[in-house]
C-alpha cells in the first residue's frame, strides 16, 4: 500500500513537474549518442537515434495517463448511462441493452479495439474512442445492478409515491448514490486503459511512431534488444508496470474500504 | 373508497398473498392483522401502487388502476400515500429531515417551506432537528419526518405499514393522534397495520385479519 502511494506520487510528480523543465524535440535524433548504457548524463541510457530513455518514458508516461484517463471517463459515461437507462427503465429496454451488452462482451475486445482504431488515422483521439467503445460493458453491468438495487430501496419508493417522476428520481436519488461506484469504476479501468493505449501504440496503430509513447517505445526497443540495449526497452515496460500495479493497488484498497462487505467475502 | 380484491402477489414460485381482498372506507380507520411474513406488507405496497399484483384489481375512489409504480398516474399514486415500518430505509440518507419532508412538494413542482415549517411543527420536530440527516437523528425522530412527509400532499388515503413499531410509547402516542387529527380534518380512509391487536382494538374502527376467511369473503 505504501510501496504503491510513492510511487503514483513519484511518477505523477514526475509527470507533472519533468516536461515544463526539460522540453523534448520529439523529432530530435542525436545519432552520436545512439546505443549508450545508462550514466550520470542519460540515467536509462538512449535508444538507437541517441534520445534520452528517461526523458521520453516521463513523455509516453504522460500521454499514457492522459489518454487512459479520459478513456476510461468515456467508456464510464457510455456504460453509466445504458446501465441507468437499463436499470431504470427495465421490462424490455432493460432485456434489450443487457443483450446488446452480451453481444459487446462476447467479442474479443482487444481485437473489436484493433479495428476501430484502424478506421482512423494514429492519435491519441483514436485510442480513446477505441478503449471508449470496447469498455464500457463492465460500468453498464456495475450501474444497472445498483439502481435494480436502489429502485426497491423504500426511500426510492416513498419519492415515486410522492410523485417524482423518472428522471427526478434518476437525478436526486440514483445518480447520487451511483457516483462513488463509477469513481472507483474508472479509477479501476485507468490501468486497463493504459496497457490497452501501449499495446496499440506497440502495434503501431496508436500515437504516430515519432512521438514519445511507451508502446512505440517498446517498439523501437525490440530491434535495440538484438545489439544488448536492453535499457531501451524495459525502462518504459517497468513505467507501464509501475504505475498502473500502483492505481490498481490503491484502488482495490479504497473499494475495500468503502464497501467492508466486499472485504469479508474476499476473506472467506 | 380504495377498494382491492383478489389480489395475489408472488415472488418467483413463493406465493405471498393468495386472492386477498380489502376495502379502505374514507375516514374510517381499518386496522389489518395477521401474523409476520402473512403478506401484510405486501399487500400495503400494493395498494399504495408500488407493486404490481399478479392478479386482481384495485380501484381508488372508483378509478380503476391499471399501470404502477412510476407508470401510474401522478395524480392518482400521490392519493395513497405509504408510512413503512422502517424509516431508515424509507429516507434517502443523504437528505436532511426539511429535504425529507419538502420531496414531495418540490417532486409536484410546489415548494412551500411554511407547509414545512407547519408539518414538521405538528410532527413534534424542531427547528434544529430539521437540519438533521438521518444518521444524527433517532428513529422516533425520523418516523416522525415520514409521517410528516406522507401528510404533505393531504393523501386521500394514508397506509401506516407497522408505523409504530420499534418506537417508544409516547412517540408511538404521538403519532397516532397525529394520524388521527388528520384522518378527522381530511376525512382520509387510514389502513393501519400491525401485529399489536392492543394497538389496533385501540386505534381501528374496525380490524381485518389477513389470515381470516371470513373477512376476505367480503372486501
Amino acid at each position: 500500500m505504501r510501496i504503491a502511494t510513492w510511487t503514483l506520487a513519484v511518477l505523477a510528480l514526475a509527470v507533472l513537474v519533468l516536461p515544463p523543465i526539460v522540453q523534448l524535440d520529439q523529432s530530435l535524433v542525436d545519432l552520436r549518442s545512439a546505443g549508450q548504457p545508462p550514466s550520470f548524463a542519460h540515467p536509462f541510457g538512449t535508444d538507437e537515434v541517441g534520445r534520452d530513455v528517461l526523458l521520453r518514458s516521463v513523455y509516453g508516461l504522460r500521454v499514457s495517463f492522459l489518454v487512459g484517463l479520459v478513456a476510461a471517463l468515456v467508456s464510464m459515461v457510455i456504460g453509466g448511462a445504458i446501465g441507468l437507462a437499463a436499470g431504470s427503465l427495465g421490462g424490455l429496454p432493460d432485456r434489450l441493452l443487457m443483450r446488446v451488452v452480451d453481444g459487446f462482451n462476447a467479442l474479443p475486445h482487444l481485437l473489436f479495439g484493433i479495428f476501430i482504431v484502424a478506421l482512423f488515422a494514429p492519435s491519441a483521439a483514436a485510442v480513446v474512442v477505441s478503449v471508449g467503445v470496447t469498455h464500457w460493458t463492465t460500468a453498464a453491468r456495475i450501474v444497472r445492478s445498483e439502481v435494480l438495487s436502489l429502485r426497491t430501496r423504500p426511500f426510492v419508493e416513498a419519492a415515486v409515491s410522492g410523485g417524482a417522476g423518472r428522471m427526478r428520481v434518476v437525478r436526486r436519488h440514483l445518480l447520487p448514490h451511483l457516483l462513488p461506484h463509477l469513481v472507483l469504476a474508472t479509477v479501476l479501468m485507468v490501468p486497463h486503459a493504459i496497457w490497452h493505449e501501449t499495446a496499440l501504440s506497440f502495434l503501431g496503430l496508436g500515437l504516430p511512431p515519432h512521438l514519445a509513447s511507451l508502446g512505440n517505445m517498446i517498439n523501437d526497443g525490440q530491434r535495440s534488444l538484438l545489439t544488448g540495449d536492453w535499457w531501451s526497452s524495459l525502462v518504459p515496460g517497468l513505467f507501464i508496470l509501475a504505475p498502473t500495479l500502483a492505481i490498481s493497488v490503491l484502488a482495490q484498497r479504497w473499494r475495500d474500504r468503502s464497501s467492508p462487505r466486499w472485504r469479508s467475502e474476499l476473506e472467506l | 373508497m380504495l377498494e382491492a380484491s383478489g389480489i395475489t402477489v408472488r415472488y418467483g414460485r413463493q406465493v405471498a398473498l393468495d386472492d386477498a381482498s380489502l376495502t379502505i372506507e374514507p375516514g374510517v380507520v381499518t386496522g389489518l392483522a395477521g401474523p409476520s411474513g402473512c403478506g401484510k406488507s405486501t399487500l400495503a405496497r400494493v395498494l399504495a401502487l408500488m407493486l404490481r399484483p399478479r392478479s386482481g384489481t384495485l380501484t381508488v375512489d372508483g378509478d380503476p388502476v391499471l399501470r404502477w409504480r412510476q407508470r401510474a398516474p401522478r395524480e392518482l399514486r400521490t392519493r395513497v400515500a405509504l408510512i413503512y415500518q422502517q424509516p431508515r430505509l424509507a429516507v434517502d440518507p443523504r437528505l436532511t429531515l426539511a429535504d425529507v419532508i419538502r420531496e414531495p412538494l418540490t417532486a409536484n413542482g410546489r415548494p412551500d417551506d411554511g407547509r414545512v415549517a407547519e408539518l414538521a411543527g405538528e410532527a413534534g420536530l424542531t427547528g434544529d432537528l430539521l437540519t438533521r440527516r438521518p444518521h444524527e437523528v433517532s428513529d422516533g425522530q425520523l418516523q416522525r419526518a415520514c409521517v410528516a412527509r406522507a401528510l404533505t400532499l393531504e393523501p386521500r388515503y394514508l397506509i401506516c405499514d407497522e408505523m409504530t413499531t420499534m418506537l417508544d410509547a409516547s412517540t408511538q402516542a404521538h403519532l397516532v393522534r397525529l394520524v388521527n387529527a388528520y384522518r378527522e380534518r381530511t376525512g382520509a380512509g387510514v389502513l393501519a397495520i400491525s401485529h399489536d391487536t392492543i394497538l389496533l382494538n385501540r386505534w381501528a374502527d374496525k380490524t381485518v385479519d389477513l389470515f381470516d376467511p371470513a373477512d376476505q369473503k367480503q372486501p
